[in-house]
């Protein structure tokens, strides 16, 4: 799994990345993700049904994320913009 | 006596003013600046068109072929609603850094613009501007898991405040004409 963040003037950037199956890396990308979600950023999963329709689902904890999820996306939190 | 006195004074607030003058003239200057705004953001365009590269790589990723293809050919990307009937009676188009605009699709009649900004308040080189492929895959992201939150976050307006209806109407008119030689081109619509 690959923790990737939305950066202004770069792209993305591999937050982290990691085995779920393996413990120690997964510690990892817990850490990482509170980190992320700490900072004031949401958090997407990006998913594919049956069918090939992509949808996304906003995720709020670690254990909110599918097991077998290849990537999280962090961004900027919406906010409403001018008025 | 009262003359010397009034020498005396004067000189005193001379000597005073010179000696502040260098400090006065720091103020003077951080005023004018703050008057003059924050400092232009250190732009680079070779790092930009990178890191829109590197966004249009992650957005192919995670829309549909469909979604994919008409941002790279039109810059937006249209989106079905999903509350409500099926099939949606409603579309959003969503361009980046621009309002998210609904729509119906039957009659391209616009309904709201809802302005939501995803800026980056770490301002990584200087602005929290997310590359153009980000931006609309933030909104995508957003609006795909939760509609309605991000509708509520957004401010909504009439058509019109932000985005001039005439462009929008122009977009959806090349919307539909790419729709129509992407169909013919996969040979799932017959010529007329």
């Amino acid at each position: 799994m690959r923790l990737l963040r939305m950066k202004p003037g770069h792209g993305e950037i591999v937050v982290a990345e990691g085995d779920v199956d393996v413990p120690e890396e997964e510690r990892m990308l817990i850490e990482a993700f509170r980190r992320e979600l700490d900072n004031g950023l949401w958090a997407a999963v990006p998913l594919e049904e049956r069918g090939g329709r992509r949808r996304a689902e906003l995720v709020r904890d670690f254990s909110d994320v599918p097991r077998d999820a290849e990537r999280v996306i962090f961004f900027p939190r919406a906010a409403g913009g001018a008025r | 006596m009262l003359v010397a006195l009034g020498i005396a004074g004067v000189l005193f607030l001379v000597l005073a003013f010179e000696a502040a003058r260098p400090t006065l003239r720091g103020t003077w200057a951080r005023a004018r600046a703050r008057r003059a705004g924050p400092a232009a953001p250190d732009f680079d365009p070779g790092r930009e068109r990178r890191a829109e590269q590197r966004a249009r790589e992650l957005l192919r990723t995670c829309v549909s072929e469909r979604e994919w293809e008409m941002y790279r050919d039109l810059g937006l990307i249209s989106v079905a609603g999903t509350v409500g009937a099926e099939p949606a009676a409603y579309a959003y188009l969503i361009y980046p850094h621009r309002p998210i605009v609904a729509y119906v699709p039957q009659t391209r009649e616009l309904l709201s613009e809802y302005c939501v900004a995803f800026r980056d308040d770490e301002r990584p080189f200087g602005s929290g501007r997310l590359p153009d492929a980000d931006d609309v895959l933030a909104k995508w992201l957003a609006l795909a898991a939760d509609e309605r939150a991000l509708v509520a976050k957004a401010n909504m307006h009439l058509p019109g405040r932000q985005v001039d209806p005439a462009v929008v109407r122009a977009d959806l008119a090349r919307l539909a004409e790419w729709a129509r030689a992407r169909s013919l081109a996969r040979g799932t619509v017959r010529a007329a």
